[in-house]
């Protein structure tokens, strides 16, 4: 294979990934913007959203309706949780706020344990999703290009969200001062609950999108929200373009890492992640509070 | 209009106000001064359902509002121009205003804000952080408007202005209580609080000590300076 055409296939190896790590991270830099805290229970999210994908697949043999499943199942349950646990610990130090959500994580991981067992579960792509295209002659997978417009198609959508929606006016006044826009007639608690349910909900879709490729097991959550934590660090806590870019640099630094430096790729993202951060201590997109 | 009942509260076991009493009518500013530290940001926030223990009665045309949350006693009637201005710095003009929003504004609708406030008009699509610090004041002001609110409370807004800026405040603010808004200004700045109210209320230590016109004020300056004002 020539080189141009290898760097061709792994750059869209490497945005098929970076799409997949959109998901998780988005949702995790909205919530840290407007509740100032890390979600730790994201990973556990993603995870969920693999496993119910599967599930969903295996009972009605549709995998559009696992996608469609998958999300819904983690906007309920993240709603819930936000409504019952988060929203009572705002007021307190953030300390608490962390201890809820790795509860959560732990709690979600047993949980799938019992539910679905402790083997990894793949989903099965449909006949029209599982074939091959022709990328400068050599063959490359049609999911892989689908997942590249899926993760543009949600980064499309969530950016118009932000910018055009009431919802997503109400997210960017709360992450600057809840206090005022609050005292501005808004209920603020409700816009949290809807931004955390819609977070959980994005992971959960990157989760069953990602079911195909990684598969669904017990360690996927964990490693995933490492990844996702690495993306936030880079591109700024709580700014949206920040992700995208963080995403794209960790998906291409993994992609290109795993081939040509395997024995590194793993140092590679840390690598990144701290040379941004000397250089820029917010992150690429953020500001030092 | 807004009535304010025996308030007793603060931060914590810091008790900053001790049955203070107030009102503020309709069409009229009513001013509150007094030294730094005697309560006067406190009320506000008191108001606004901003401190977490507040003892008293809040009412507003006979509606309670103590032990409301804030959004709802901003629907309810109350807008809040807080100290330091507190607008969104990320945020244009456009979209400040539109925070406060939840339906178009009834009485501020654009034209007659930006008439109003005619600085904001060309800053309409610049960011909040770029605006000069008087042009702050008037979005801050502008935000709260439209929430067409019955109340207005303003915190210490000449803080930092200059001369020229602090008169443009003071048409604002006489213009507000022409239209039949009840304004509640907090301030140090005795020439602006002269030119602008109706009443002053001198607040020390919690409570309210001095209650009357500001031509009652304006007779016995000196003396209430002396006793209630300087250092």
């Amino acid at each position: 294979m020539d080189p141009l055409t290898l760097f061709t296939l792994q750059t869209l190896n490497a945005l098929s990934l970076s799409a997949l790590l959109f998901f998780i991270s988005l949702g995790l830099t909205l919530i840290f913007g407007i509740m100032r805290v890390v979600n730790f229970a994201h990973g556990a999210l993603f995870m969920l959203g693999a496993y119910v994908g599967v599930a969903t697949q295996t009972a009605s043999g549709s995998f559009l309706l696992s996608l469609i499943a998958a999300p819904l199942a983690a906007a309920v349950l993240g709603l819930a949780f936000e409504r019952c646990a988060l929203s009572r610990l705002y007021a307190r130090e953030h300390s608490a706020f962390l201890l809820v959500t790795f509860g959560l994580a732990l709690a979600l991981t047993e949980a799938i344990r019992l539910i679905w067992g402790a083997d990894a579960r793949q989903a099965e792509l449909p006949d029209s999703l599982s074939g091959i295209v022709f990328v400068m002659d050599e063959p490359f997978p049609i999911y892989r290009l689908l997942l590249i417009g899926a993760g543009l198609a949600c980064a499309l959508l969530c950016w118009a969200g932000l910018q055009r929606t009431r919802l997503g006016l109400l997210l960017r006044a709360a992450s600057q001062n809840p206090t005022m826009t609050a005292a501005l007639g808004n209920d603020v608690g409700r816009v949290r609950a809807a931004v955390f349910a819609m977070a959980c909900a994005l992971a959960a879709l990157g989760g069953a999108l990602a079911a195909p490729l990684l598969s669904a097991s017990l360690g996927l959550g964990s490693n995933v929200i490492i990844d996702a934590f690495v993306i936030v660090m880079i591109g700024g806590m709580g700014s949206f373009l920040g992700t995208a870019a963080g995403s794209l640099l960790v998906g291409f630094a993994q992609t290109f890492g795993n081939y040509y430096a395997p024995e590194l790729a793993l140092g590679m993202t840390y690598a990144l992640m701290i040379a941004v951060l000397v250089v820029r201590p917010g992150g690429l997109f953020g500001r030092v509070e | 209009m807004l009535e304010l009942r025996d308030i007793t509260g603060g931060y914590g076991p810091a008790q900053v106000l001790c049955g203070t009493d107030l009102r503020a009518e309709a069409g009229q500013v009513t001013a509150l001064i007094g030294r730094n530290g005697v309560g006067k940001t406190t009320l506000l926030r008191g108001l606004m359902g901003l401190l977490p223990d507040l003892a008293g009665e809040i009412t507003l045309s006979g509606e309670t509002l103590l032990g409301l949350p804030t959004h709802r006693i901003a629907r309810a009637g109350i807008g809040y121009v807080p100290e330091g201005r507190q607008i969104f710095p990320e945020l244009t003009v456009m979209e400040n205003l539109a925070v406060g929003q939840r339906r178009p504004s009834r009485n501020w609708p654009e034209e007659r804000l930006f008439a109003l406030l005619p600085n904001l008009r060309e800053r309409r699509a610049n960011a909040g952080r770029a605006l000069s610090g008087g042009e702050q004041q008037m979005l801050a002001i502008a935000r709260a408007l439209v929430t067409d609110p019955r109340v207005l409370l303003l915190d210490e807004p000449s803080q930092g202005l200059a001369p020229m800026v602090v008169q443009e405040l003071a048409r604002v603010l006489r213009q507000l209580a022409g239209e039949g808004v009840a304004v509640l200004l907090v301030e140090q700045n005795l020439r602006l609080t002269e030119a602008v109210a109706d009443r002053i209320l001198i607040m020390a230590r919690g409570r309210i000590v001095h209650d009357d016109t500001a031509a009652a004020f304006r007779a016995a300056e000196d003396d209430l300076r002396h006793r209630w004002l300087t250092m």
